[in-house]
């Protein structure tokens, strides 16, 4: 296995005279949604995509100046096998790789002999578990996880005392793993749920909204806030001014904490709005600014190395010298323990930015943005060296 | 050879009372500019313009004043007595920040979205050059003697060197992230680019593109990641620098000489660029988040005054 790795390194580094070749893969398992109760918001095809190619347009640019020629190739599949032996192929080429796929797709790709002494970025596995006992030396994640999102919510309104709350969870996998990462970050900064309710009804709800949510939510105690968990935006969509008591929406819809939206203006980022918006004609979702961090921090990686080499990248990535400007006010680094991009989180509505946690007050010894997710203390990931 | 603008400034600034004069702030988000009158430190005039306006630069006899109406997608020229839009110069696309070149005539614009620095000459009204730079153009220096207009590109994180004899890029050099702003000083001989993101500011030799020092900033009490180099502006005697610093919410006092940060003084929030009072003897910096502009008294480097000027006060410029 070591051989083999020594022998695929050496093709890697493999460029033409006088210029850096950069050659960048991006895997992608495409994931049938659930249905839901509305057609409105479809899934773009290119979601993640567009934002891979968009940060591909700035690195060659850059790249243009400084005789460094990036390349991005795309594989799609809908099975995950598919999708693994794309990757044994792409890794025979290059060892930067962007995996789009569910964690346990990319963690078969991660344990891929051919990947070791790779470099993946993770761009769509929100999983904690990635980030601390499943972590993989290999694998950085440009993705906020589950945890560092629900801490943003919390942060802000602990901010904002808005103690006392109530949640309404779905019953898909992304809702429950959601509605546990609100309970944990709930506890970390003292606020209370009290009381929970599963959304299992299977009635069309844009007849039957205004009639079923009130006496849904009726029960509920006296609360300031509720959250809801729907990652897939089934139901949740119906809720806000159908409650029984009148209460701002917080969670999966109303006030969301995301990893990026197309209402963040501030820190320059309406500048990376129009260039996305320009290319990919659409606005910018999450996993699209993932997958742009992604290609950026390899970018950014090989304009100060002068490098294409994976563990060059990887350990320049890691290192104190390495800050990415990702458009959210802060520079943004990695946690050297387990590979997560530390990143500010906007806590937005549909229309504008309620507020970018950290908020001020929650303060880290190391910085202010390890207040969101678990800390390295907390963390089981030991393939960093921690 | 120089034409030494220094020396024009001189013969302007002996010309006139010690205090007069006036400062001309954009209001990025009111499409308007406030004139402060540098005598009574008030808001004297209120200017609408076209929409966006950020960079603001004066004709060398003052008798024109150029406006970046970004979201326009032009630069205005305004006949700064009367408030008139005379009319627009063709920009490019979104001109964030421009420079104009000691001949008066030509308009270094760099074009934010495009990726571009756009030569326009305001005589002709017509465009020059346009010159491909890195991502997201924003700073915009000239030399004193006008051979080389550099453009700061904040995605790019470089200074691009251009020679304005053939409008084409002969260096590019790498900064930290986010460069902002670039000043030509030392007669020339030095270029100093803020690095928003990086925290720094880099200093070049001009006569072979080597970096000669990074000044680093750090303020008690305020996170490094919060203190972010935006716009600067030169003491006239180019010994002492002036920093604004935005989220950080205070301009540093930089020697010019040993690029030792010497004092920060606290001004109002998300504090972007800066200008002089004619003689000197004032600095005027424009606060975006708090929408007012703070005067710092440039012989004991303190904040005397807040004036109120629109919302989110850009660029400033400076009318003797």
């Amino acid at each position: 296995m070591l051989r083999l790795g020594a022998i695929v390194t050496a093709l890697w580094a493999t460029a033409a005279a006088g210029e850096v070749g950069v050659a960048m893969h991006y895997l992608r398992q495409e994931v049938e949604p659930p249905p839901t109760l509305s057609s409105l918001d479809p899934i773009p095809a290119d979601e993640g995509i567009a934002g891979a190619e968009l940060g591909l347009a700035d690195n060659a640019t850059t790249g243009a100046f400084l005789g460094h020629a990036y390349t991005l190739a795309v594989s799609s599949e809908t099975e995950a096998g598919a999708l693994v032996a794309a990757a044994r192929a792409a890794l025979a080429e290059t060892g930067l790789v962007i995996v789009d796929a569910p964690a346990a797709t990319l963690l078969a790709i991660a344990d891929l002999p051919e990947a070791q002494g790779a470099l993946i970025f993770n761009v769509a596995a929100p999983e904690e578990s990635l980030r601390s006992e499943d972590c993989r030396a290999n694998v950085l994640h440009t993705l906020p996880s589950l945890s560092m999102r629900t801490d943003a919510l919390m942060q802000f309104l602990a901010y904002r005392r808005w103690t006392e709350l109530a949640l309404i969870a779905g019953t898909l996998p992304e809702d429950l793993a959601y509605a546990e990462a609100l309970r944990r970050s709930a506890a970390k900064f003292q606020l209370r749920i009290r009381a929970e309710k599963t959304w299992a009804f299977d009635a069309d709800m844009r007849r039957n909204a205004s009639q079923e949510v009130p006496v849904f939510t009726q029960d509920l105690p006296e609360h300031h806030v509720l959250l809801v968990a729907d990652e897939w935006g089934d139901f949740a969509r119906f809720i806000p001014y159908n409650t029984w008591e009148p209460r701002p929406v917080a969670g999966s819809e109303g006030m969301s904490p995301v990893a990026w939206s197309p209402v963040l203006e501030q820190w320059g980022a309406a500048q990376l709005q129009n260039r996305f918006a320009v290319q990919a004609g659409r606005g910018m979702r999450p996993k699209d600014y993932a997958a742009w961090a992604a290609v950026r921090s390899i970018g950014e990686a090989v304009t100060r190395t002068g490098q294409a080499d994976p563990a060059a990248l990887r350990a320049f990535i890691l290192s104190e010298d390495f800050e990415l400007a990702g458009f959210k006010g802060r520079p943004m680094t990695y946690r050297a323990w387990n590979g997560q991009l530390r990143q500010p989180i906007p806590i937005v509505h549909p229309r504008a930015l309620v507020a970018m946690a950290p908020l001020e007050g929650f303060l880290h010894e190391r910085s202010e943005m390890d207040t969101l997710g678990p800390d390295e203390p907390e963390s089981a990931c030991t393939a960093f060296g921690g | 050879m120089r034409p030494a603008p220094a020396a024009l400034c001189l013969a302007l600034c002996l010309a006139l009372p010690a205090t007069a004069g006036e400062i001309w702030v954009t209001n990025e988000r009111d499409d308007t500019i406030s004139v402060i009158d540098v005598e009574t430190l008030e808001v004297v005039r209120t200017i609408e313009t076209g929409d966006r306006p950020r960079g603001i630069t004066f004709a060398k006899d003052f008798s024109r004043v150029y406006i970046c109406a970004s979201d326009s997608d032009t630069v205005q020229v305004m006949d700064p007595d009367t408030g008139e839009i005379l009319h627009d110069l063709p920009s490019g696309e979104d001109p964030e920040q421009f420079v104009l070149h000691p001949d008066n005539r030509h308009l270094y614009i760099a074009n934010e979205d495009d990726a571009v620095t756009t030569v326009v000459d305001v005589e002709t009204r017509k465009v020059v050059a346009q010159i491909n730079v890195g991502i997201e153009p924003e700073g915009m220096a000239v030399s004193p003697d006008g051979k080389i207009v550099i453009t700061t590109s904040e995605t790019t994180n470089m200074a691009h060197w251009i020679d304005t004899a053939t409008h084409t890029l002969f260096a590019n050099t790498l900064v930290d992230s986010r460069p902002r702003h670039a000043e030509f000083t030392k007669g020339g001989s030095e270029l100093w680019v803020s690095s928003e993101i990086g925290g720094t500011m880099t200093v070049f030799r001009v006569a072979d593109q080597s970096e000669v020092a990074k000044i680093g900033f750090e303020i008690p009490g305020v996170h490094p990641d919060k203190v972010q180099p935006v716009g600067f502006r030169f003491t006239e005697d180019e010994k002492t620098a002036f920093v604004a610093l935005g989220p950080a919410n205070h301009v540093a006092v930089v020697n010019a000489e040993t690029y030792a940060v010497e004092k920060y003084i606290l001004v109002g929030r998300r504090v972007w660029h800066m200008e002089f009072s004619p003689d000197r003897s004032l600095l005027f910096t424009t606060n975006g988040v708090s929408g007012d502009v703070t005067v710092i008294d440039v012989a004991s480097q303190e904040a005397i005054r807040t004036i109120k000027v629109g919302r989110f006060p850009w660029g400033a410029a400076m009318r003797p």
